[in-house]
């Protein structure tokens, strides 16, 4: 660039240094993106690929296609009123066979089962009777004979749902919502609708360590950033400590302070206030004093940097026209710290809606957030398709709730606390 | 509103030593389970209560020669020190592109290369999981390595970028037109200058490697459990004091980290002050 310079300004005319200038920065602009690029093709590899496939997993259908692919091609042109045709039937009793044949018949019969429970059940038992390829005109008849389910249009709509290649299935599925024998969007039956409660129980858990967070965070962070800096800073090893501290490590504490036999307990025993230990955990106030005590640095720390911003001459002034300590509280200085109280509580909230570890250690049954149930369907049963659809859900939510935060935070220094 | 000595009227008095009164209570909150979980580990007994029954080193003594616990703390440091290393460099190159970088995109990339830290570790960890299963890449040190330098390199963008902040780009071009050449002005010029935040990006990257286990549940096999992931595991079944030894381990690690990183910060602050 510095070249550019030196010979532009060797250059008679006006323009041409004008545009060598200009060559110029673009040269630097290209040089300077080229200088991104590496770290934009490793997170395309790593983290945005992965997650674009995750998402595709979701509405991703293949599975009934690729084991009875002559029945889907037959049910393509069903209406869905009344029972399929006989070309239907023998198209499904010859994937049957074929799939027996080749051993997939188990991969078809899994996301069946999902839609309807005990499709399974009917797929092997059906693949079990049915000896050979029935005669021309008599496959709904032996079909039917095997299994009544086959005289039912629920059964034939269930396959012709998860015909693919692409379904509203699972997204749906994580909505507690399904697909009736009709093809409208309808209410799950309840042994099924569980993840509006899981959502609620996630959603109600993160709200309420926020606010722990906020209660807590925001007198520390105010005595932080008016005691003088020599006497702060030292205070600031209580906030950094613990949030440079392993997180299994403060989990563990949790459960060694908070066990039957643990710390509290015994304390509290001991000074005769208790006679049976309570129960601290492994329920839902056990992962709360522990999300709270994981999450609350990362609420102290923007509070802090908000509130160190804030001159003291505002509240000199308050009081010096005349209005009493609260009022100049309530209307001067609090108001200053909304910027870093939005921006603390979304970082805590955004945070708290994604946690798994610690629910997963202290929390019971009835504790699990939304990451649980995603880490089960993923390594347990592999139900594939749900967990990218709850995946995909709370990623939904994370990313609107970053971009509020983006706004919040734009032209703060609040990136001291942003360690996950 | 550092004048809080010259606090005039009562109620004033009163709110400021509730302050100091919930924010005791807090940093006590904070502080006590890091600290009830240390003594533990020299017990003599096996049980996780006080009083302790006597001292002993017997259960750092299981940890030293336990292979499973010795090889996740080998992982941790494999894996922590290659992702390191390998998000210094990506996270360098992008910082120093992104400080001269102009473009109406530049928010938007900004944002992209900070997202991993956002979004949910279950997210990521399945995304991977589904991503490098196919490819081998699950139940090895390499996917890890990638995983975690994914995770870390965040953290080097936002502190390398902020020390080039108030970096004066006038130095380079001084250097250029002194006749250094480009890797002579960076290895010369620019790489002295932003050391501090280079090396606090990386205490950064190393400590994000090296407190993951998200990733790791998902992802390794059993040769390359890491010290969280065995401690989660130990934690699900049975807490032994040989955790509670290992967590003693982990909070020295990042006790050194941070005592680093306020090191930097107090060097870097008095640089600042001698040459203001």
């Amino acid at each position: 660039m510095t070249d550019a310079l030196l010979t532009g300004a060797d250059a008679s005319t006006e323009v041409p240094l004008k545009r060598r200038l200009r060559r110029a920065e673009r040269t630097r602009q290209v040089k300077a993106l080229a200088l991104v690029l590496p770290l934009l093709v490793f997170l395309l590899f790593t983290f945005a690929g992965p997650i674009a496939g995750m998402l595709w997993r979701a509405v991703d259908d293949r599975e009934v296609r690729q084991v009875l692919p002559q029945t889907v091609v037959a049910l393509a042109n069903w209406d869905g009123k009344d029972l399929p045709d006989e070309k239907a039937y023998a198209a499904l009793a010859g994937d049957i066979l074929a799939a027996r044949a080749s051993g997939t018949l188990a991969i078809a019969a899994k996301r069946l089962n999902y839609a309807l429970n005990g499709f399974r059940t009917i797929l092997t038992s059906t693949a079990r009777n049915l000896k050979a390829a029935p005669e021309p005109g008599t496959a709904k008849e032996t079909l039917g004979k095997i299994n009544p389910a086959w005289r039912e249009r629920t059964t034939w709509t269930t396959i012709r749902d998860a015909s693919g290649p692409v379904t509203g299935f699972y997204l749906l599925a994580a909505l507690d919502l399904t697909r009736n024998v009709d093809g409208a969007i309808v209410a799950a039956s309840p042994d099924q609708a569980i993840y509006r409660d899981v959502f609620a129980r996630t959603f109600l858990i993160s709200i309420s360590v926020t606010a722990l967070c906020l209660i807590l965070g925001f007198p520390v962070a105010y005595l932080l950033a008016t005691l003088p800096p020599g006497r702060s800073n030292l205070l600031m090893v209580f906030v950094l400590l613990p949030f440079w501290t392993s997180l299994l490590v403060r989990t563990c504490a949790w459960i060694v302070l908070l066990q039957s036999r643990g710390v509290v307990n015994d304390s509290l025993h001991w000074l005769g206030i208790i006679d049976e230990p309570l129960r601290l955990i492994y329920n839902r106030f056990g992962v709360c004093v522990a999300m709270t005590h994981v999450l609350l640095p990362f609420m102290i720390l923007p509070l802090y940097s908000s509130m160190k911003a804030i001159s003291p001459a505002y509240m000199r002034a308050a009081a010096s026209l005349g209005a009493p300590p609260l009022t100049a509280f309530l209307r001067i200085y609090l108001p200053q710290t909304l910027p870093g109280i939005g921006a603390g509580s979304l970082l805590v909230f955004i945070l708290a809606l994604g946690y798994y570890i610690t629910p997963a250690l202290v929390g019971g049954a009835a504790d699990q957030m939304i990451s649980y149930f995603i880490a089960l369907y993923t390594t347990e049963t592999a139900n594939w398709g749900l967990a990218s659809a709850l995946g995909a859900v709370l990623l939904l939510a994370t990313i609107l709730l970053a971009l509020v935060y983006g706004k919040l935070v734009q032209g703060q220094q609040v990136t001291g606390g942003m360690k996950n | 509103m550092s004048d809080h000595s010259s606090l005039r009227t009562p109620s004033q008095r009163i709110a400021w030593t509730a302050t100091i009164v919930i924010s005791t209570l807090v940093f006590i909150f904070l502080i006590t389970p890091i600290l009830a979980i240390m003594p533990l580990s020299f017990s003599s007994g096996s049980y996780l209560t006080y009083p302790l029954p006597g001292l002993s080193l017997r259960w750092y003594d299981d940890f030293i020669n336990s292979p499973r616990w010795m090889n996740s703390l080998k992982n941790s440091m494999i894996i922590g020190v290659a992702s390191t290393l390998l998000s210094m460099v990506l996270g360098t190159l992008a910082a120093l592109g992104l400080a001269q970088w102009k473009s109406r995109f530049k928010p938007l990339v900004l944002a992209f290369v900070l997202s991993p830290v956002v979004v949910p570790g279950v997210i990521t960890a399945v995304g991977l999981y589904f991503f490098f299963a196919p490819i081998g890449l699950t139940g090895s040190y390499l996917g890890l390595i990638l995983a975690h330098t994914a995770l870390a390199t965040p953290f080097v963008v936002i502190t390398v970028g902020a020390t080039l902040q108030s970096f004066d780009t006038n130095l380079a071009r001084a250097a250029a037109s002194l006749g250094a050449s480009p890797l002579d002005a960076f290895r010369r010029v620019i790489l002295p200058l932003i050391l501090p935040g280079l090396a606090s990006g990386a205490l950064f990257a190393f400590a994000t490697s090296f407190d993951e286990v998200v990733i790791v549940l998902f992802m390794a096999g059993p040769e390359q459990r890491t010290l969280p992931r065995e401690m989660f595991s130990g934690i699900r079944e049975n807490i032994s004091p040989t955790i509670t030894a290992a967590a003693v381990i982990l909070t020295t690690v990042s006790v050194i980290l941070l005592a680093t990183l306020e090191g930097l910060r107090r060097r870097n602050e008095r640089l600042k002050g001698s040459s203001a």
